[in-house]
């Protein structure tokens, strides 16, 4: 699939699976997606490994944008692409927008073919400047 | 080639041009080559009608004439789409409309 593939990744995993939800509901199947969410202890948090996991299933030659909530889980992603490292972390972008609006908004543009940097973009335009 | 196009249809689905709706209208919107602009008057502003954001934002509701052109090629193809769409309610059931 050459569509920008979406993450979310949220410290809760219920955030995230819903989320995760509301995108394949409102915006259909065309649209590679992952999330991930929680400690993996049953409770709140995010870690790196996950969200590479994420990242893999989610993977597309077009990119992948990132949606995160709070503080470690925008921290942790950086840190997964970090690991995850070139080629690939040059078409992996953590976006800075509401984690529910971002992905719904992002994955919409995502399945009209835009490209990663459109993508972005329209997340991007849910945030205050 | 280009060409231009513009319609009017009413929206008729209860909860209006919103989330749910937006997003499959964009998505059709965005299936056309042409350039595709929506308002909520005659003489606008009016809104790229491939930006999700832009058409979320311009919240029409249920019962709002909306304003529907487009240039380029396709562009009728476009409009005629699109207001198919509305008239079709976004192909939504009432049960989906409540949980929107």
């Amino acid at each position: 699939m050459s569509n920008v593939g979406i993450v979310i990744v949220s410290h809760s995993p219920l955030v995230a699976e819903g989320t995760a939800d509301m995108v394949r509901q409102m915006v259909g199947d065309e649209v590679p997606l992952a999330w991930c969410g929680g400690n993996g202890h049953g409770g709140l948090g995010t870690n790196v490994e996950a969200i590479m996991g994420a990242i893999d299933k989610a993977w597309s030659e077009a990119g992948v944008a990132i949606l995160v909530d709070l503080g470690g889980a925008e921290t942790n992603s950086e840190m997964a692409v970090e690991m995850i490292g070139e080629p690939r972390a040059q078409k992996i972008i953590v976006c800075n927008a509401p984690i529910v609006e971002g992905a719904v908004m992002a994955a919409t543009e995502s399945s009209g073919g835009a490209s990663l940097k459109e993508v972005v973009a329209t997340a991007h335009e849910l945030s205050p400047s | 080639m280009s060409a231009a196009a513009e319609a009017t249809v009413l929206i008729t689905h209860d909860v209006g041009l919103h989330a749910r709706p937006s997003v499959k209208f964009t998505k059709l919107a965005k299936t056309f080559a042409a350039d595709v602009e929506i308002a909520l008057a005659a003489n606008g502003p009016w809104f790229d009608a491939k930006s999700i954001v832009k058409v979320m934002a311009a919240k029409a509701p249920k019962g709002t004439v909306l304003h529907i052109r487009a240039s380029g090629n396709g562009a009728d193809d476009a409009v005629r789409a699109l207001i198919d769409l509305v008239q079709r309610d976004f192909d939504e059931d009432a049960g989906h409309v409540r949980s929107a």
